[in-house]
């Protein structure tokens, strides 16, 4: 007995300096949110108080639920295409690659978008998109528009596709992972055993990559769920989510009404988490 | 590499030698001029090289160029930031020791003095106040204009003591803001592209140009342009347009969601340099536009007009305000400076740039006739209009739009402001956004 607790002492000590660095700087930040979030406020102050008028006007506001409802919709999207996407790029560089460094050649082209920094990657689509931007010239040079496509630009599609583009190697490189880990002779004994292309995918490939699968899944949703830059660019200030109404509550001074704002959703956010771990044991399956 | 570091060492303390010499002889000059050698604040050029006050405000007049030249002038460093409105407002408030002098517009003066981040300043410490246009003072550009609605310079202009925070009704000795910059404000177009004459605020609403349109989500300003469409379109009748009842704001707000909700609006722009884009690349025909951002289309070669409109403008003012800690030699070095400011130099460079200085008078010495003429009086340019940096502006024969600075600042219909039911109005708007 006294082996075991010197031994769970000492661990204790081992995870100390993590433990404290998550006190500072998550469990604290996070406690002084919901702390203000209970705040009064004026033009140019916050007020020390008890109050629940921010989250009644809230939790009362049709704003907010549309706001909920537009950027559950983009996540939702999102993920979609992103995890169709990611999944058929992993399932091509996980079994149709043959050679190793082939892999990693053909992985590492995968991350280039990500040498340069995603405001720069967002904005380059803005003259690609626009009225007279290069598609839209494009298709009328080429006669099959008349008239400039208005939805390119500053619209749900524009956002989407941003998110699609930033995102979608958050999908690839946990199933990627994943599925290197499929025994290959799992595959060549479904071969064996007569089993079609299809059902070695659905049977064999899918359930094996689930872990990559949910954790791609968490990445994609709680990124978008957060976001609000992509929103702002690519929707052109007309477009709006969660984020971007905490957002402008901030630039206007109203502090305890954006920490509401931002204890709804992380609670939101951890809902939705706790669903998705719930599908799979990632501590198990890894 | 050490070849290199060293002779830039001695180049800059060349250049703060020079500039100390030229100091010292300005503040020599200055003080025979004056008359009155009282022994301040001319004496310590010695010790005021060390100075650097950091001055902090929106990017229309926190331009390098001034710092550049004060430096020169008086010998003291200035380091500035830019920011948009938000945030100024924010940092104002939140940070008052990051910053020493605060550039900010007078309807966020209204914001912020009240949080007692700032001090007032002694106006008789100011040899060129007595320069300052009477619009700062009064209200009043000429003795029988009348006051336009809203946050005007003047109600928040003055406080009733150093550290008073609440505005005082008439002029006294200390003012909240020297004011430095005006303008007055109102739709730019395409004149290419929209293919009509413009003439009113509800053009902006005419289906013609339906997804081609945009104003900007600043709510203090973009309030303000709604109120000036809806007032021209005839559906709403105001008391007084910078101080809307909770019911005028809802009545205002469901018009302009109504327009959101047709496809009226192409975007919505937070920052100087997105109005540029949108209009540069022919994504909006018309919109709410700043003068500064008319010009940077056209210096693409771009046509841009900033179209007078027959109910008027949009009025805005800025000014220097010190924060609350500054004291001693950064004290006496900030009134320095902003005395300065009021010289002539700078409301040269702000004219040139399509502003108008706060004091006209001391500007004019500093710009040609005809720089005179096309910016203050309206007048067809001789030669070419060349920007501050050398840029052209104008072709000659060409007349600033909207005509002379008392044809246009005599026809101002509201200032920027921030009303009483302010939290009403941002809620109404933030609703505006996310519809």
């Amino acid at each position: 007995m006294p082996m075991i607790n010197s031994k769970n002492i000492h661990s204790y000590w081992q995870s100390l300096p993590l433990g404290m660095v998550l006190l500072a700087f998550l469990v604290f930040p996070i406690a002084v949110i919901t702390v203000v979030s209970f705040w009064d406020y004026n033009e140019f102050s916050i007020i020390p108080d008890f109050i629940w008028t921010n989250y009644e006007y809230l939790l009362s506001s049709p704003v907010t639920w549309k706001a909920y409802l537009q950027t559950l919709q983009y996540a939702l999207l999102t993920w979609t295409i992103t995890l169709g996407l990611g999944f058929t790029l992993a399932y091509f560089l996980a079994f149709h690659v043959r050679t190793n460094g082939m892999q990693t050649l053909l992985f590492l082209i995968c991350t280039i978008p990500f040498l340069t920094s995603n405001i720069i990657r967002m904005i380059s689509w803005i003259p690609l998109l626009g009225r007279n931007g290069l598609i839209n010239s494009g298709l009328q040079s080429a006669g099959i528009t008349d008239a400039p496509i208005e939805w390119l630009l500053y619209s749900d599609f524009a956002i989407i596709l941003a998110y699609v583009h930033l995102y979608t190697l958050f999908m690839v490189v946990p199933i990627f992972n994943s599925m290197m880990r499929i025994d290959r002779s799992l595959i060549e004994a479904a071969i064996d055993a007569g089993a079609r292309p299809y059902q070695i995918l659905r049977d064999v490939v899918i359930p094996l990559s689930k872990s990559g699968i949910i954790i791609g899944s968490i990445f994609v949703f709680t990124l978008v769920m957060g976001d609000f830059v992509t929103v702002k660019i690519m929707g052109g200030g007309i477009r709006a989510s969660i984020a971007v109404l905490i957002y402008n509550e901030i630039s206007l001074l109203q502090y305890p009404a954006a920490a509401a704002g931002a204890v709804v959703l992380l609670i939101t956010v951890i809902m939705m988490l706790v669903i998705l771990f719930r599908l799979v044991d990632i501590r198990k399956e890894v | 590499m050490k070849d290199l570091k060293d002779t830039k060492t001695e180049k800059s303390s060349g250049i703060s030698r020079r500039s100390l010499l030229k100091g010292a002889a300005a503040v020599t000059a200055g003080a025979a001029a004056s008359g009155a050698i009282t022994g301040f604040p001319m004496i310590w050029a010695q010790n005021i090289k060390n100075v650097t006050l950091r001055q902090f405000g929106t990017g229309v007049s926190n331009l390098n160029a001034i710092a550049e030249k004060c430096k020169e002038d008086l010998g003291f460093n200035l380091q500035l930031t830019s920011l948009d409105s938000d945030s100024v407002t924010q940092r104002a408030v939140t940070q008052p020791k990051s910053y020493d002098i605060a550039d900010i517009e007078y309807w966020i003066c209204k914001k912020v003095f009240p949080s007692g981040a700032m001090q007032a300043l002694d106006t008789s410490r100011l040899k060129n106040f007595d320069k300052i246009s009477p619009l700062f003072i009064n209200g009043k550009l000429t003795p029988d204009s009348e006051i336009a609605q809203g946050t005007a310079p003047h109600t928040v202009g003055f406080v009733e003591g150093k550290n008073g925070t609440s505005f005082a009704k008439e002029q006294t000795n200390w003012m909240t803001l020297i004011p430095t910059i005006y303008n007055a404000d109102t739709l730019g177009i395409r004149p290419d592209l929209v293919g009509r004459p413009i003439t009113n605020w509800r053009d902006i609403m005419d289906p013609a140009f339906k997804g081609k349109t945009s104003i900007l989500n600043i709510p203090s300003i973009g309030i303000m342009d709604a109120a000036m469409i809806c007032e021209s379109m005839g559906e709403i009748k105001y008391g007084d347009k910078g101080n809307m009842t909770t019911g005028e704001i809802d009545r205002t707000m469901a018009i302009l969601t109504e327009a959101k909700k047709a496809g009226q609006f192409r975007a919505f722009w937070k920052s100087f340099d997105e109005s540029v884009n949108l209009m540069a690349s022919g994504e909006v025909v018309i919109q709410s536009m700043w003068s500064p951002a008319v010009a940077a289309v056209r210096s693409r070669g771009i046509e841009c007009k900033y179209q007078p409109l027959e109910e008027g403008y949009r009025a805005w003012g800025g000014g220097l305000g010190l924060a609350a800690h500054l004291s001693g030699l950064e004290l006496d070095a900030a009134y320095e400076y902003i005395d300065w400011y009021l010289s002539g130099w700078v409301g040269a460079y702000l004219n040139r740039q399509g502003y108008y200085s706060a004091a006209p008078e001391t500007s004019k010495q500093f710009m040609s006739e005809d720089e005179w003429n096309f910016w203050i009086e309206g007048k067809p340019a001789q030669g070419d209009i060349l920007s501050p940096t050398g840029e052209l502006m104008e072709k000659a024969g060409a007349t600033r739009d909207g005509g002379s600075y008392w044809d246009r600042m005599g026809a101002v219909a509201c200032w920027n402001s921030v009303m009483d039911e302010n939290r009403h109005m941002v809620r109404k708007w933030n609703e505006f956004i996310v519809s």
